[in-house]
């Protein structure tokens, strides 16, 4: 359901858990999907004994993807006009990522009703992974 | 990100869509999505990153015949020169989309780079860090601008911890 300027309010808020215990494979059904085959995301054994990391980890786009599904789920289907990240920190296998977005404003322009959104996923130790931001179409 | 041909088709953002964990129907669905208000299958909203795929010599993409740099019988299968302790890695920093127009199965899109600025600073983390950003319009068989996407790189001169 779209969003309405009639039921919105600066400072609302939408949570959702948008990954429960991340999976290797989930990272590499990603990796398959969007064509970024990066071994830093796919090959443990590169990664650890080559790049001098602890394992694999999640590509910064499937954090935003991830983050995304909640942001769709609120606004509703093509209702994004903008949608913008900083990708703060790593995100491991076994993280659990949960989105918040925020209601920063709600205007009018060129006489279409919008909202500003800002957007914040944490993992499960209250760590930032993803800081963004949002402007989505809403009814008026 | 580069292409003159990144066709849109209903099996890739169905896959896209799974593999982002959204199970909502108008990534899968087409006859849900004719319920829905765009009345059609859509991508997800970071979908346009996939047309890494359709971007001829795309450095993550193993290219048939060449070595790779990940592992095979050796960790890495190609072996590179030390620079001195080395072990920095580019890692995107910043992604950020405009959408302009919908997007469709059928639809075909063509990628124009556009360049962006670069720039350089200390990092806390990482030494020092340099920064480069790129922008790609993603133009509709009928020449309308559907998407603009904005990516800032950034080079780190040592492992992140």
């Amino acid at each position: 359901m779209p969003l309405s300027k009639a039921s919105l309010s600066v400072g609302d808020q939408h949570s959702e858990q948008v990954v429960d215990n991340l999976t290797r494979t989930q990272i590499i059904q990603y990796a398959g999907a969007s064509g970024d085959y990066n071994p830093l995301h796919t090959d443990e054994i590169f990664t650890t004994q080559v790049a001098g990391y602890p394992t694999v980890f999640a590509h910064g786009m499937l954090s935003m993807g991830l983050t995304g599904k909640m942001l769709t789920n609120y606004v509703g289907d093509g209702r994004l006009t903008k949608y913008g990240v900083r990708f703060v920190a790593q995100v491991w296998p076994g993280d659990t990522l949960t989105a918040t977005a925020t209601v920063e404003d709600i205007r009018e322009e060129d006489g279409v009703s919008l909202v500003d959104l800002s957007v914040s996923t944490v993992n499960q130790d209250g760590a930032e992974v993803v800081k963004g931001s949002a402007t989505a179409r809403i009814d008026a | 990100m580069a292409t003159d041909n990144f066709p849109i088709e209903a099996g890739h953002i169905m896959l896209f869509a799974r593999s982002i964990g959204d199970a909502n129907p108008i990534y899968h669905d087409a006859d849900a999505a004719t319920d829905t208000e765009p009345g059609h299958v859509i991508p997800p909203p970071t979908f346009v990153q996939a047309s890494a795929q359709f971007t001829e010599g795309y450095s993550l993409r193993p290219e048939i015949g060449q070595p790779w740099f990940g592992s095979g019988k050796e960790p890495t299968g190609i072996k590179r020169e030390s620079s001195g302790g080395g072990g920095g890695t580019g890692f995107h920093a910043e992604q950020h989309y405009e959408y302009h127009a919908p997007v469709q199965p059928g639809d075909v899109l063509k990628a124009v780079d556009k360049p962006g600025k670069s720039w350089t600073r200390e990092g806390r983390r990482g030494g020092s860090l340099s920064f480069s950003e790129s922008i790609t319009e993603y133009y509709n068989q009928d020449g309308v601008l559907v998407v603009t996407a904005r990516s800032v790189g950034v080079q780190t001169s040592r492992v992140v911890e």
